[in-house]
């Protein structure tokens, strides 16, 4: 396709216009997290470097044991989920049973669920059978609420993947279990990473279930942790805490979707089949 | 290695449609036997029953002394070339090639050293390191053979594997994996809806259509004596030319000329034939001939005039189309079914032109919209029952 270039201009100001609304709030709060106290209600974009508000987070024990907790169980929900996920997502493109439509819809239903209309409920549940502040009180709901999304995603990519393969593998002497985790996974790894990113941000940004489930370091992760944030002194607003945790909280999944970008390479599967 | 016996197979699809009907076959071991037919004759499924990855609704299949019925393609021994190759994309050509024998536990050196020696075998050495996604379609269809080969299985197994090339690869990757299966003596089962793939590759070819085996034999076998009209009009290119006759005595009336009987005919029709009946007569068009042409053979034929249509030249042969006016009508729609079936075309009913194909020797001065005197063998001509397309004058052990 060719363009003309008042197309390409406004094609570029359109562009340009997206990027700058989506990354001036960064830029903000980056700029809030820079300045020291008194500084923070000058109105100014920048006035002066100070790392005072970092040092200050990263001493607190709580923001510590919180980020350690995000990570761990939104790196769990993930692996859990994209395991179940891929299995079932596989049986769905591949089989054919009865139920399968009501598999389907059931999934789709509790995607639909608002999560706001379980919490009070799985509240006294989790408190009940003791699951309330643990880590798996939280993996549970975050599996669940992923799961749907993650099996609609998985099996459109395996229902991509040409059947004669896994046939190819299974006449090559490999048992169903072989062939999935050989043949079919490996080229299902672009839609795999995608779910996964999916997923974990999910379980990462989460604030309703870690607000609600969680009460101490023990299992509170840094959305929740973030609102109860006290700052330097009683009487300060702690708004420059705020915004450098808010900064560090977004470095991990800026990593994340930059690794598993990589992997993401379109027209894996090409050379498969036919020529 | 290893002989693979259908015992009355039949495959029933849950809706009720039988693809493949009540089919024994026995392909003995080292054969390389063809399953032949047009889309939809069950002949690809017929393999991939063989190959385990369709169930077997009934019947037994036994390769070497074992029912494999219930057995999954990984426990019996067997290797198959798919028609769009399907091979592994994430792997190179080296790895596509040895993921059987990894899978198999074999010694990485014993495994490197057999990809090594299929490689050669295949021309495939330079390209072990490559990804699929770089190969051309022929070098794709070498690996999709080299994986097959490496497993020095029972048997292969080949669903239309060349259906993929261009017409040119076809012909010399066809010369390759005759060349390929003489050397290994492999027991090897080959579908094609190509007639030109099974007359030339096969030891024996089965003919098959709607889920039914029609014929199985040599190709000259097949081309010589068909059992019927099916096998008639599909084994051999162009197709032979059917046209509705009458047996008077010892004179076969064909639409464009009568034709005198010759007595192995006739002797053959005996048992079958009455007099003045009606039947459809099959000549491939290869046994015409200009007439000016044909010097000694000339008496075992009829010379006849037709007004040429369509003269096409292929340089060695010409290919002239005539059309002669049937006076006889043959209605079952059974045959016509058959005739479509088989691609060569409507036998033409009473009064109706039927389009005739001969085949003559370049010299000829055959040329379009002239009359041009013609010769037709009488004993190549074969005879066929007008009700069920059975042939009248195939040999009865053929």
């Amino acid at each position: 396709m060719t363009h003309t270039p008042r197309e390409k201009a406004f094609w570029s100001i359109a562009i340009l216009v997206v990027i700058l609304y989506a990354l001036i709030p960064v830029a903000w709060i980056t700029s809030l997290s820079l300045k020291k106290p008194d500084q923070v209600a000058d109105g100014k974009f920048f006035s002066g470097f100070s790392f005072e508000n970092y040092s200050q987070i990263f001493s607190e024990s709580t923001f510590n044991a919180a980020l350690v907790n995000s990570l761990g169980i939104a790196a769990i929900a993930t692996l859990i989920s994209i395991v179940l996920a891929a299995m079932a997502a596989y049986a769905l493109a591949r089989l054919d049973f009865s139920g399968k439509t009501v598999i389907l819809s059931g999934a789709l239903a509790v995607a639909m669920f608002p999560p706001i209309s379980i919490v009070g409920s799985l509240f006294d549940m989790w408190r009940a059978i003791g699951l309330y502040d643990t880590w798996l009180g939280l993996i549970l709901p975050y599996m669940t609420f992923t799961l749907p999304l993650a099996i609609y995603t998985l099996s459109a990519f395996f229902r991509e993947i040409p059947w004669e393969l896994e046939q190819a593998a299974q006449v090559d002497g490999a048992t169903p279990l072989q062939a999935f985790r050989k043949v079919i996974v490996p080229l299902a790894a672009p839609g795999v990473f995608t779910t996964a990113i999916l997923v974990f941000i999910f379980a990462w940004n989460d604030f309703l279930f870690a607000n609600t489930l969680t009460s101490t370091t023990d299992a509170q992760t840094v959305p929740a942790a973030l609102a109860f944030f006290s700052g330097g002194s009683r009487f300060t607003e702690p708004i420059g805490a705020i915004s450098a945790a808010a900064v560090v909280v977004t470095v991990p999944i800026i990593i994340m979707v930059l690794i598993f970008q990589r992997r993401i390479v379109a027209g894996l599967t090409a050379g498969a089949v036919k020529g | 290695m290893a002989q693979i016996v259908l015992d009355h197979i039949t495959k029933k699809y849950p809706d009720g449609f039988e693809a493949v009907k009540d089919m024994s076959l026995t392909i003995e071991d080292g054969e390389f036997v063809i399953l032949v037919g047009p889309s939809g004759c069950g002949k690809s499924t017929a393999l991939r029953m063989i190959a385990g990855l369709e169930d077997i609704t009934d019947g037994e299949l036994r390769i070497g002394d074992n029912v494999v019925n219930d057995k999954v393609p990984k426990d019996r021994d067997i290797a198959m070339v798919f028609q769009n190759y399907a091979l592994y994309p994430h792997m190179t050509v080296g790895e596509n090639m040895g993921f059987a024998l990894k899978l198999a536990k074999v010694d990485q050196s014993e495994i490197d050293a057999k990809v090594d020696e299929a490689a050669k075998v295949l021309d495939l050495i330079q390209h072990l390191d490559r990804k699929p996604a770089n190969l051309s379609g022929g070098q794709r269809q070498r690996v999709a053979m080299g994986r097959a080969i490496v497993r020095d299985p029972a048997a292969f197994l080949m669903d239309e594997p060349l259906s993929n090339l261009d017409a040119k690869l076809r012909v010399q990757m066809r010369t390759e994996v005759s060349r390929i299966q003489r050397r290994l003596g492999t027991t090897t089962v080959y579908v094609t809806h190509d007639q030109t793939e099974a007359m030339t590759l096969g030891d024996r070819v089965a003919v098959m259509r709607s889920g039914v085996l029609q014929q199985v034999g040599t190709p000259m076998d097949l081309y010589r004596n068909p059992k019927n009209l099916f096998v008639a009009g599909f084994i051999g290119s162009p197709a032979m030319n059917f046209m509705p006759a009458q047996i008077e005595d010892d004179t076969l009336k064909l639409p464009m000329a009568d034709v005198r009987l010759p007595g192995e005919l006739r002797g053959k029709l005996g048992e079958n034939g009455d007099q003045g009946r009606q039947v459809i007569a099959g000549i491939r068009p290869e046994d015409f001939e200009d007439a000016h042409l044909v010097g000694d053979a000339k008496e075992r034929g009829t010379t006849f005039t037709a007004t040429i249509d369509l003269v096409e030249s292929m340089g060695s042969e010409l290919y002239v189309h005539f059309s002669a006016v049937s006076e006889h009508s043959i209605e079952s729609e059974e045959l016509r079914e058959l005739a479509e079936d088989s691609g060569a075309g409507e036998v033409p009913g009473a009064g109706e032109e039927g389009e005739v194909v001969a085949r003559l020797d370049p010299a000829s001065k055959a040329q379009r919209g002239k009359e041009s005197e013609l010769w037709v063998d009488a004993t190549k001509v074969k005879l066929f029952h007008p009700e069920d397309g059975r042939s009248l004058t195939a040999e009865a052990d053929a």
